[in-house]
């Protein structure tokens, strides 16, 4: 086989094999070239191409972040002209003080954190049992059941069924609407059944029930120990999903004390409304207000994104590990 | 050894897992089930005192209102303009962003990128759209001023028929794609680096590693994933298509979604809003099954 300087093209027809099949990979032609300098002049402008690349991503991310943060406490004014950029200037906190003093905020973080902490109990407390006897072999009607909770993954009844549902059931205005309908799913139950059955061999259970122990102790003293991974992956996921959720409170909740934080953002960030009710901003509402209406929004981002941005440092070394532990066979 | 240990003990045993799983089975029949046999009131009158199922039988009427409406034609438009954008440029974005990030070799620098990548993703949906309104504002957003330094003029990005798309988009991208690449980094993770060695010890370039084992190592998540996506087509993003809506981007952001909730949730005109919604889930299940079929065709890989 004639060998080129001009490997990089001619690879293109010699190998068109490479990596069409993993496996495969070890039958591929001989060498087409010697060793080559491992900095040469492609490698360069690919290490630049690169470097700059993850700099644009890395800017175009945080960026925007930031800038959030350093609008939120410079003077609102300056803001507003364009002369803030890199460094807050005029630092003020009145927007701080502002939602501070707005008791809606407080009562939405509370119902919020409720439903989350509560919500992903539940969800735990309904999926784990249900994902380790569905990973058990000798459960007859595993295929049977497993088969009717795929269903609901790819057809549901649709909006309107489910909101005249929840009506029957007088779900509509109470927490539980928050916690019930939605304590299983069925894509995350996929992701524990996976774990079990792949990481609980039968044979430890064999040699388990030959000590005399039954699934119950079998669940709770040797399945879910062993499991802190997923279970640490499928509860972030969970909690993740109750704190962001405004779709529930929007049609289902009309009672103002009921209301997640999601709902309050929405009145303040997008409708206006911080100086609708006066906010605690006293008689010149009107220019006043306004004037400092979009400090209040950037405090309200930085208010309500703070309780996962302080957490995220900690559970993020588990999401590849959760995304690795959903693609184990399916 | 798989033994049979008596029926005694074999009925013992499972009871305690019947205990275990019957919640969860309760849930899912109460929740999905139910809402399921009531798609029947898509052909029916709501009755408010014979509940789900009670009104009279209507037939395809409701389809037929929904189809001659003059609402029609833009809410198709609309939804599938809003889903084909947010594929074409949405799809591709987070496999390129993990053969990027596959790309790096100081550990440090890998973690800190991936960190910063996945950030957004934890942002709701609000925020994220409290946060365009902000920094987008044409008077006093950031990127309004940028505009205008540049020389771009006035253009309010978030109240403009010819924006929304994009904006929606970009956005959609700026806040998921990080995220979405994790599954294509697992994928890649799998490589085996004598794969690697060996191109190299060939001659291969950086680029050829990723154009001939990179790449390929990815297809089979990747055309699972589009498949899946292909399934959603029609019901794309409701909450942030809805937030982000406004008087005068209406006409291009209004989509079958966002219609289902005004008619059925606020006008309260609930079998005209089933019909409209299993109108959408049906043409979902269409797209779905043609985009397998053509896989399983094509590739040999399919979800079904």
């Amino acid at each position: 086989m004639p060998s080129t300087q001009g490997a990089g093209l001619s690879s293109h027809s010699t190998r068109p094999s490479i990596g069409g099949t993993g496996p495969s990979i070890q039958g591929a032609p001989p060498p087409i070239n010697g060793n080559r300098p491992r900095l040469n002049g492609k490698e360069l402008a690919f290490k630049i191409t690169l470097g700059l690349l993850c700099t644009f991503i890395f800017l175009i991310i945080v960026y925007p972040l930031y800038f959030i943060v350093i609008a939120s406490f410079s003077d609102s004014t300056l803001v507003a002209t364009g002369k803030v950029w890199l460094f807050p200037k005029n630092i003020s906190f009145f927007g701080y003080q502002e939602i501070f003093k707005d008791m809606r905020i407080w009562t939405g973080y509370r119902n919020t954190v409720f439903y989350t902490l509560f919500g992903t109990l539940v969800n735990m407390l309904f999926t784990l049992p249900a994902a380790y006897v569905l990973s058990r072999r000798e459960f007859r009607a595993r295929k049977a059941i497993m088969f009717l909770f795929v269903v609901t993954m790819f057809f549901n009844g649709g909006l309107i069924p489910t909101y005249l549902l929840m009506k029957d059931l007088q779900l509509t205005n109470t927490i539980w609407v928050f916690i019930i309908p939605f304590c299983v799913n069925v894509f995350y139950l996929i992701i524990a059944r996976t774990f079990f059955e792949s990481s609980l061999p039968q044979e430890l259970y064999e040699a388990a029930v030959m000590d005399g122990c039954s699934h119950f102790t079998f669940f709770f003293k040797v399945a879910l120990p062993l499991s802190k991974a997923m279970i640490s992956v499928i509860g972030l996921y969970y909690l993740v999903g109750h704190w962001n959720d405004f779709f529930t409170a929007l049609i289902y909740i009309r009672n103002n004390n009921l209301q997640p934080l999601q709902i309050i953002l929405r009145d303040i960030l997008l409708s206006n409304q911080v100086f609708a009710g006066g906010a605690g901003t006293g008689g010149d509402a009107g220019g006043y207000a306004q004037r400092y209406a979009d400090q209040i929004k950037y405090g309200v981002i930085i208010v309500s994104t703070l309780p996962i941005l302080v957490i995220y440092p900690f559970i993020q070394k588990y999401f590849e590990k959760g995304v690795m532990i959903g693609s184990i066979k399916g | 050894m798989r033994t049979r240990k008596g029926l005694v003990q074999a009925v013992t045993r499972d009871y305690q897992l019947w205990i275990m799983i019957l919640p969860a089975i309760i849930v899912i029949l109460i929740f999905n089930y139910i809402p399921m046999y009531g798609i029947q009131l898509a052909f029916r009158d709501y009755d408010f005192s014979k509940g789900l199922t009670g009104g009279e039988w209507r037939g395809l009427a409701y389809f037929r209102q929904f189809i001659d409406s003059y609402l029609f034609t833009d809410l198709m438009r609309n939804t599938f303009l809003i889903s084909l954008a947010s594929i074409v440029l949405g799809f591709p974005a987070p496999i390129i962003l993990a053969l990027i990030l596959n790309q790096i070799r100081r550990k440090k620098m890998k973690q800190l990128m991936q960190t910063t990548v996945y950030l957004p993703h934890f942002i709701s949906v609000i925020v994220l759209v409290g946060m365009l309104n902000v920094l987008l504002s044409a008077e006093t957003g950031v990127v309004g001023h940028l505009m205008k330094s540049i020389g771009l003029g006035h253009i309010n990005l978030l109240a403009s028929t010819g924006t929304f798309i994009p904006v929606y988009v970009l956005s959609d991208i700026w806040q998921h794609c990080g995220w979405n690449s994790i599954i294509y980094l697992a994928a890649l993770s799998t490589v085996d680096p004598q794969l690697y060695d060996a191109a190299r010890i060939d001659g291969a370039s950086r680029w050829q590693t990723i154009r001939f084992i990179d790449i390929p190592a990815l297809v089979p998540t990747i055309i699972i994933l589009f498949i899946l996506s292909m399934g959603n087509i029609l019901s794309t993003g409701f909450e942030k298509i809805f937030l982000m809506q406004n008087s005068l981007n209406l006409p291009v952001s209004e989509v079958i979604a966002t219609y289902v909730y005004k008619i059925g949730i606020v006008s309260s005109q609930f079998s005209l809003a089933s019909a409209i919604g299993l109108f959408n889930t049906v043409i979902n299940f269409i797209f779905l099954f043609a985009m397998n079929t053509i896989s399983k065709r094509v590739s040999e890989t399919s979800l079904f």
